[in-house]
């Protein structure tokens, strides 16, 4: 298991350096530069000496962008191996700090709603299952179902019309209320909480269909194969042919979608994230992509590409761990 | 023009076969009339599953007695239906049998004709609530009580079920779930039925029932997963899970079918040793002859849902009387015997919905009388116990014809 976690590793860097170079290559060749816009602003300046051309050239020795796609890469993943992703252009302090400024807000709001999706969606899929055809799968299933077609900003705006306007418990946006700076560090928690109480619920509700479908549909499966028919005859009562018979199996395909997810709790949800006025990094990482941030961008793409190959690997020992088929001796 | 002909040739073929397909009787409905069937359904099973989930059900409505003490299963008029969408499948539709203790009962009959739906009948594990045995009775008895098991609550069959009535499955690769290790699945079964029994007494019984069903290594096989094992290995363990608990009555459906001929000999001989050890009696559903002579004290031969001749092994094969049973005796290769080509039976199994009341097998029989035509042939006895339903052995249409 070791040898082929250690091989996964390895195999991960190849594969992450070509991504990066992919990225790269791309974020240099976006037609919104960063630096030419700058050019341009600054040579409108009034009382400004340079053309717009001889800031662009300037600014290209300045900010790295004059040595050609390939090299300007390995200037920058040199830098990146040594932990220095430089400043953003756009937020114009380190990425790391502005990344670390946002993101944990992003990551509350997904894991929080990742782990309401597995707890809502599976338990309702088992029951679905169990109960095919019945009023409680299709009630279940047509849930589901509006679930998945809803928009987000549809799904948030009725929350906020229900929740804020018409009952008024929860703050209509933002993140802290109004008078945050004069909270105890406990009430400042709570009302923290609960102006994410919104956004959670409006990410779990668009993304339990899915994953209520899938479970639903691997249960089904299971149920229907012989040893479900031979714990059955084995006379186990149903309850137990169900959560630990037919659960455990059910769980092999699940595993794969679970070690997926690892990187959209980092994702951001860039929708929800503008609705609420909530500082993610869905939004963050937004405004520096269309701007050609290429240091920020750059760092939260190889970050998230990290975070993939390394749920892929997770999904890979999860895999090992609920089917004993896999197992690798 | 000759091509002309040849097109009004095609199409007035095409429209022949569009008729045939239209106007048979053929499975076909609208969707209207699936609804309709689909309604009517749901409210059968609903009325049939209400009455099954009542809570305390008075013991007096699923304790009965044998008709016969010898006898460790009774199968009474049984009927299991399933009831779909395009018609009421008559799966099983009236069919008496006993399985005497100690004894091994054949039943025989091709694909499709009921045999593993009477004996899920049997444990009540036919697909709910679609399939559900709508009438007569499976009195069994577990040593104590007799249960009619068609009107016994769920609660009680799980006490049955694995412990007095156990069932071998006929695909073994896909018999044992695949994530669990051998050891535990066997122990679960003797966990479950024995309150009293330790983890360490479970794990020594389970070492000796896969000792006792031939793996040699079964300390190691204790610890393996299924997908460790082959066929035959796998198949053993089923035998082994099925013998746990000392049952009653063991239901071998098709026990050797997935299995080479080398192993399911050695399946075979399992399974008569080990029924002398433990004195139980087997139901042996199998569609291999050869099987069935090798076993069986008794032979149960069905068709299309219905016991057509039953009666000992030797009556049987020395002499069948129905013309299905004769024809499947002459559609069995035999060693020494030289033929140009095997007969079979001509024609198919008839459709299993919306079923004729004259003789099922009439249309493919070669013997077939006037009396056919008439309704379904009742059970005449030929000696103490041998049965057959077939007009060829009418007494009073013998005596008419020797009049």
């Amino acid at each position: 298991m070791l040898k082929f976690i250690v091989k996964r590793l390895l195999i991960s860097i190849v594969i992450l350096f070509f991504v990066m170079l992919i990225v790269y290559t791309l974020m240099h060749s976006l037609p919104t530069s960063y630096v030419e816009r700058m050019a341009r602003e600054l040579a409108t300046k009034p009382g400004s000496q340079k053309s717009a051309a001889q800031w662009l050239v300037e600014l290209n020795a300045q900010y790295g962008m004059d040595k050609g796609v390939i090299p300007g890469f390995f200037v920058w993943i040199g830098q990146a191996i040594k932990g220095n992703f430089g400043d953003s252009w756009y937020y114009s302090i380190p990425v790391v700090d502005e990344f670390n400024k946002v993101i944990w807000n992003s990551f509350y709001l997904g894991v929080a709603a990742f782990i309401l999706e597995i707890f809502i969606a599976i338990p309702l899929g088992v029951v679905a299952a169990k109960k095919q055809y019945s009023v409680t799968d299709y009630s279940v299933t047509v849930v589901s179902l509006i679930g998945i077609s809803l928009p987000t900003f549809f799904v948030a705006t009725v929350l906020k019309l229900i929740f804020s306007v018409k009952l008024g418990w929860f703050e209509i946006s933002g993140m802290r209320g109004r008078d945050f700076a004069s909270l105890t560090e406990v009430q400042q928690f709570f009302d923290v909480a609960s102006h994410f109480v919104m956004p959670i619920i409006t990410l779990t509700v668009i993304s339990i269909g899915g994953l209520m479908r899938y479970t639903r549909t691997n249960m089904l499966e299971v149920l229907n194969s012989d040893y479900i028919r031979t714990a059955r005859a084995k006379g186990l009562p149903e309850r137990k042919v169900i959560n630990h018979h037919a659960f455990r199996n059910t769980l092999i395909p699940l595993v794969t979608i679970m070690g997926g997810s690892l990187p959209g709790l980092f994702a951001g949800a860039l929708i929800t994230e503008t609705l609420f006025a909530i500082e993610g990094i869905g939004f963050a990482s937004y405004h520096a992509m269309i701007s050609g941030d290429i240091p920020f961008t750059m760092f939260y793409l190889s970050f998230m590409a990290i975070l993939t190959l390394l749920g892929n690997l997770i999904a890979d020992i999860l895999y090992a761990v609920v089917d004993p088929r896999v197992r690798i001796n | 023009m000759e091509k002309k002909k040849i097109n009004i040739k095609i199409l007035s073929f095409l429209k022949e076969k569009k008729e045939q397909i239209f106007n048979k009787e053929s499975n076909y409905i609208s969707a209207k009339e699936s609804a309709k069937i689909s309604r009517k359904n749901r409210k059968i099973t609903n009325q049939i599953e209400k009455q099954r989930k009542r809570r305390n059900i008075p013991e007096n409505e699923y304790i009965t007695q044998m008709k016969n003490a010898e006898n460790v299963v009774e199968f009474d008029n049984v009927h299991t239906y399933f009831f779909t969408d395009i018609g009421t499948v008559k799966a099983v539709d009236g069919v008496t049998f006993d399985v005497p203790y100690g004894k091994t009962v054949g039943v025989v009959g091709e694909s499709g004709c009921g045999k593993s739906v009477t004996s899920l009948s049997l444990i009540q594990l036919v697909q709910r609530p679609q399939g559900q045995t709508v009438e007569g009775e499976i009195r069994f008895n577990s040593g104590e009580k007799v249960y009619n098991v068609v009107k016994t609550p769920e609660r009680i069959m799980q006490t049955l079920r694995g412990n007095d009535i156990t069932m071998i499955f006929q695909e073994p690769m896909t018999t044992l779930n695949p994530v669990f290790r051998i050891g535990a699945q066997v122990e679960e079964v003797l966990l479950l039925h024995n309150k009293d029994m330790t983890k360490e007494q479970a794990k020594e019984k389970t070492i000796a029932l896969l000792e006792l069903v031939g793996i040699a290594n079964s300390e190691r096989v204790y610890r393996n997963f299924p997908h460790e094992l082959s066929g035959g290995m796998r198949q053993r363990v089923v035998i082994a899970m099925a013998l746990a608990c000392d049952p009653k009555l063991i239901i071998a459906d098709e026990p050797t079918t997935a299995l080479d001929v080398t192993i399911q000999a050695q399946i075979l001989g399992l399974l008569s040793d080990i029924k002398g050890k433990i004195n139980s009696s087997i139901m042996l559903i199998t569609h291999d002859l050869g099987v069935i002579a090798e076993m069986a004290d008794y032979v149960v031969v069905m068709y299309a849902g219905r016991v057509i001749e039953k009666g000992t092994a030797k009556e049987i094969f020395k002499n069948p009387a129905h013309p299905y049973t004769v024809g499947l005796m002459r559609s069995k290769p035999v060693v020494g015997r030289k033929v140009e080509r095997l007969y079979n039976i001509p024609g198919n199994v008839p459709n299993p919905i919306n079923m004729p009341n004259y003789c099922y097998f009439k249309d493919r029989c070669e013997k077939c009388i006037e009396a056919c035509n008439g309704d379904y042939p009742p059970e005449f006895q030929l000696s103490e116990t041998h049965f057959v339903s077939c007009y060829l052995y009418d007494p009073q249409l013998k005596e008419g014809e020797s009049k």
